[in-house]
């Protein structure tokens, strides 16, 4: 019988290929909808992660209090003895270290007699790039971070201390050889004043625009010494190993060393914080679920109101037969029931082209990418420029919701117009 | 006292018309026995096809009562009108019906899949019945590749292939030509008498009345008049 039907149902293309057609179109846009979504939030989550959040941090408590301003004077010393301790419990194997420090200060770069020949406020990151005392700190996983061998437009990375490297912008408005010396004037951690001579080696830009836009980068142990933060850090960013973002492990890692180490009545004392719990990323992430959620419903929605009205026309198209069947001895719900298994077949059909389409389309956005440089000039946002798709095993399955649901919900609802009627109803329309 | 195959007793069927009803058949008592091959006769909208209905339990009777085969079909709830259809009642119509994606073959086959009969026998059932009919060698063609009167033989065999008890067959000749009616009819008489299969035809067409052992004339929804004929020979 359930043969009989399928067979029937494919040899009538109104009845299978339209509805193909509109499943198929529709999980087709779902699926790219999902991976796109999937590669916008992971893409901003990783770029989140590797400028600014970690995937967890370690700062001090009255740090994370201003942690948008990063105040120095408020940063973490003692930096090898907190990971000491914390590398005693056995789950600490499971982070690499990055430790940063922010800072403020003027730039002044002097001409060939020592004079002043532009000074300007600039922003600091100190990161690690040249091998440091404390072993944990592996300019290696800076370098992959900030994808520091990319990003160097001209000259190269420190290699010696007191090496500097610039904002390509900044260096061209600067119009000065590499080479050449710049100071920096600033504060120590503990507000007392300091100049400090580099050499300007390289140019860099790491397409954000948020950081393109000027600042500084010296080595971290450089930036120890000229600020006077002897193990000291401004914050000490983890990792996970293959620097993919685990949520529910941050969480836990979080709770157990915070448990650890934290100390309530000491405002100095350590405080991890995850990537969720900063830049309210935690709550955009949520919300763009829920926007997501939506989406789908309103496209599911969308759907069984379109195969529900193809469904409708041909069960008016249908009558004649099914009013034959039921006058054959076929009941009413047996007719039902078919008429579901045939949605079912079609919802199946549909989901499966629509999903392959779909993950094809998304596989090559993942592969290519979309440049959005030139809509993005003025943002502050931690967006590389270059949106990308991402493929996981949620796009595989997420198509078929919709496209079973909306087949079978259509089905059920343009079934339910025959039930409602008589049965020599249904041949009377039929005559007319 | 031969066996009663319908039995219809004061039976009144109204219809909700606007406001108020319209009564399409009223004060009707019928008896119809195993074997007979009868039909109801009148013009259109005499209420055969309404009639026609209720002892197929495609419909339900306002009043009175209607047995088919010792059920009430006042009775049935739909899986038992199923069952009664399924296993007891063929029905052959005007326009045909042969569903159009199925070919000779299947559509004939379709009555027997929901009686759920093995293959091999029903292999042979749909076999004998396209036999009957003289169209074996049509199995495979689709009912869109067949003149009208090759249809309503394939809805006689699909009507015939279960050898049920009834046969409903309403105005069957109504889109065929002379010579289709005419070898319609005599498939029917003869299998009406090879296999005693009772038929209640409905129709006003002369040529399918001289086929009649009994005609039975509606007029306003009522019986007016019932008598018995001579059939053909
Ligand atoms: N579903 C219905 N609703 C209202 N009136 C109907 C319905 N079916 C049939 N009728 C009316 O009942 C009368 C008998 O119809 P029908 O049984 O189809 O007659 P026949 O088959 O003899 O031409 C007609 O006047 C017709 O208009
Ligand atoms: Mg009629």
């Amino acid at each position: 019988m359930l043969k009989f039907l399928i067979k029937g149902l494919f040899r009538d293309r109104s009845r299978s290929l339209i509805p193909i057609l509109v499943v198929s179109a529709g999980v087709t846009l779902t699926v790219c909808m999902i991976s796109f979504m999937q590669g916008y939030l992971r893409d901003m989550i990783y770029e989140n992660a590797r400028f600014a959040t970690g995937h967890v941090k370690i700062v001090t408590r009255s740090f994370s209090d201003m942690i948008d301003q990063r105040p120095l004077d408020l940063a973490l010393l003692g930096v090898s003895d907190i990971l000491d301790k914390w590398e005693t419990q056995p789950q600490s194997a499971e982070l690499l270290w990055v430790p940063r420090i922010s800072f403020g200060g003027l730039l002044d770069i002097p001409d060939e007699n020592g004079e002043t020949r532009f000074q300007g406020e600039v922003g600091g990151m100190a990161v690690v790039m040249r091998p440091h005392s404390d072993s944990r700190f592996d300019p290696d996983i800076e370098r992959r971070l900030l994808k520091l061998d990319d990003s160097i437009v001209r000259g190269r990375m420190p290699a010696t201390p007191g090496e500097m490297l610039v904002s390509e912008q900044m260096f061209t408005q600067l119009d000065i050889p590499l080479g050449h010396t710049a100071s920096i004037i600033g504060s120590t951690m503990f507000g007392s004043m300091v100049v400090h001579n580099f050499t300007i080696v390289g140019t860099i830009e790491f397409g954000i625009e948020a950081l393109d836009r000027g600042g500084v980068i010296i080595d971290f142990a450089d930036a120890q010494s000229m600020l006077d933060m002897e193990d000291g850090a401004g914050e000490i960013l983890g990792f996970f190993p293959d620097f993919e973002y685990y949520p529910d492990r941050a969480d836990g890692l979080k709770e157990s060393f915070n448990a650890i180490l934290t100390d309530e009545s000491d405002e100095f004392s350590p405080l991890m914080l995850t990537e969720y719990d900063q830049n309210q990323l935690g709550a955009f992430i949520q919300y763009s679920g829920y926007t997501l959620g939506i989406t789908m419903f309103a496209f599911v929605f969308v759907m069984v109101i379109v195969l529900w009205n193809a469904g409708l026309m041909q069960g008016i198209r249908r009558y004649g037969e099914i009013g034959v069947r039921l006058a054959m001895g076929e009941s009413k719900g047996h007719v039902f029931r078919a008429m579901i298994i045939e949605s079912l077949a079609i919802g199946c059909v549909g989901s499966v082209i629509g999903t392959a389409v779909g993950l094809a389309l998304s596989y090559w956005m993942q592969a290519y990418g979309f440049d959005m440089s030139h809509y993005m000039t003025n943002s502050s946002m931690m967006m590389s420029n270059v949106m990308r798709a991402h493929v996981n095993l949620r796009s595989y399955l997420v198509g078929f919701a919709p496209g079973i649901g909306a087949t079978v919900l259509g089905a059920a609802m343009a079934g339910a117009g025959i039930f409602k009627r008589q049965t020599s109803q249904l041949f009377k329309e039929l005559e007319t | 006292m031969k066996q009663a195959l319908i039995e219809i007793r004061d039976m009144v069927k109204r219809y909700p018309m606007g406001t108020g009803e319209f009564t399409a058949l009223e004060d009707i008592n019928l008896d119809l026995c195993k074997g007979e091959f009868a039909g109801l006769v009148g013009p259109s909208g005499s209420g055969k096809t309404t009639l026609l209905n209720i002892i197929g339990s495609l419909d339900v009777q306002s009043e009175g009562e209607v047995n088919v085969l010792g059920r009430a079909i006042r009775e049935l709830d739909g899986k038992g009108s199923a069952r009664l259809r399924s296993h007891h009642i063929g029905f052959i119509f005007q326009t045909y019906n042969l569903l159009p994606v199925y070919s000779v073959y299947e559509n004939v086959e379709f009555p027997l899949l929901l009686l759920e009969i093995e293959s091999a026998k029903r292999h042979r059932m749909v076999m004998d019945a396209l036999e009957w009919v003289d169209l074996t060698d049509k199995l495979k063609s689709r009912p869109a590749q067949l003149s009208g009167g090759q249809c309503q033989r394939v809805a006689i065999a699909r009507a015939m292939v279960k050898k049920p008890d009834l046969v409903l067959a309403d105005e069957p000749t109504a889109n065929l030509d002379a010579e289709n009616s005419h070898h319609i009819l005599r498939t029917m008489d003869q299998l009406n008498r090879e296999l005693s299969t009772t038929f209640l035809f409905s129709t006003h067409d002369q040529k399918v009345i001289q086929y009649l052992r009994r005609k039975i004339t509606l007029f306003d929804g009522k019986v007016a008049r019932d008598e018995q004929m001579n059939g053909v020979a």
